[in-house]
């Protein structure tokens, strides 16, 4: 009798790992769907200048609005601008400098290829920073961007 | 709530804090707001340059090179096309065959030609007299160009790839001297000024013009300085003295 609930028990545990193990299975195939998806390189500092769905939907039209109160009135230091988001978000290559956008590894180009949305900011303004500072992949602290940065290096534009 | 409005709001907000110590003495402290944005630029300052060419001495381009420094123009190779957005004009005066040199970049007209002709409102005047193409909005037809009479504009033939943070450039646009835009902003002087006054042989005087007690104002009113082409009637905002 105790044999038997004792085999009984196995065999329920047995059942549940597997559910687990299949679960993990869809779980994981849900992460990495047939549809690729953009992920483009963290920033380095703490966050951005405004949430991300918001910059992900907006940043063209701030950079709009900024652009001709920069050059007609003077106004320096706002909040978003061009060379904040280029400081902020340059990726380091291989030579350990930040990669300029005609690089496939460019933060900006990590979207606009996927997008296939041509940018023409960078045939004028500077698509690296002047001063190397430490840029995105360098920090790697979190392995798994560090992972997807590396995983999106490697697909052509 | 207006630009204006949101402007005055944030630099409240954000930490320039004011403390009234007693009648007429105010401490002001300025926060994490160091970086916080500009007022619009407004007409109550004419920035102009004073350039004496006595003290201008013949073979020195320290102006001429620390502008290609700052802003990152250099030749590509096709000297006729290349953009030059300042020069040494040398001068001779044809009876006594007395030779001299004389720095020539934008001359920041207060009524300029090249803002007359542009179709489409790219070269434009900004509120304190710096004149700049904004390149957003400039075709490259050139009309400035040839309006300018000081052939102080360039065009850009080539795709370029290292531009400076500071100073955009692209192929298909016109581009010239900015006074420094960039640094004037940030309470600075214009690289060549600088240049000139630490290496070369301080002949540049820059300054706002509507402000009685800067140098240039001091400069222009103790002693004859003259504009190039004054006749063409552009009141330009860069003044020559000894010319």
């Amino acid at each position: 009798m105790a044999r038997a609930s004792l085999r009984a028990l196995a065999f329920v545990a047995l059942i549940v790992l597997m559910g687990l193990g299949v679960g993990r299975a869809f779980a994981a195939d849900g992460d990495a769907s047939r549809t690729p998806v953009p992920h483009p390189p963290k920033g380095q500092g703490e966050h951005c200048v405004a949430d991300t769905e918001f910059m992900r939907r907006n940043h063209m039209k701030m950079l709009l609005h900024e652009r001709t109160e920069t050059v007609h009135e003077g106004v320096r230091g706002g909040k978003f601008s061009l060379a904040g988001c280029v400081a902020c978000h340059a990726v380091k290559g291989d030579d350990g400098k930040p990669v300029a956008f005609s690089d496939d590894r460019h933060f900006c180009r990590s979207c606009h290829s996927y997008a296939a949305v041509k940018i023409d900011c960078f045939e004028c303004h500077a698509s690296q920073p002047d001063v190397a500072k430490k840029s995105a992949a360098v920090q790697g602290v979190d392995g798994s961007i560090a992972a997807l940065a590396d995983h999106f290096r490697g697909m052509k534009p | 709530m207006s630009a204006a409005d949101r402007r005055t709001f944030l630099k409240s907000a954000v930490g320039l804090g004011a403390t009234t110590l007693a009648p007429g003495i105010t401490l002001y402290a300025f926060g994490p707001a160091a970086s916080a944005e500009t007022a619009p630029v407004s007409a109550a300052k004419r920035w102009a340059l004073l350039i004496d060419i006595n003290k201008c001495p013949s073979g020195c381009d320290l102006c001429v090179s620390a502008c290609r420094k700052e802003n990152g123009w250099k030749s590509t190779g096709h000297a006729a096309t290349d953009a030059q957005w300042i020069r040494k004009v040398t001068l001779r005066d044809p009876e006594t065959g007395k030779t001299r040199e004389a720095p020539v970049m934008c001359q920041h007209c207060a009524n300029p030609a090249c803002v007359d002709v542009c179709p489409t409102g790219a070269s434009f005047k900004r509120a304190d007299g710096i004149v700049l193409v904004d390149k957003h909005i400039c075709i490259g037809c050139r009309y400035c160009m040839m309006a300018c009479p000081y052939k102080a504009r360039s065009f850009v033939h080539e795709e370029l790839t290292d531009q400076k943070t500071n100073a955009p450039r692209g192929k298909g646009t016109v581009e010239s001297c900015t006074f420094c835009v960039d640094r004037i902003d940030a309470g600075r002087i214009p690289a060549c000024v600088e240049a000139c006054a630490a290496e070369g042989g301080a002949a540049m005087t820059f300054g706002d013009l509507n402000d009685p007690k800067s140098d240039i104002s001091k400069a222009v009113s103790a002693a004859a300085s003259s504009q190039i082409r004054a006749d063409l009637g552009l009141d330009p905002g860069v003044r020559y003295r000894n010319l």
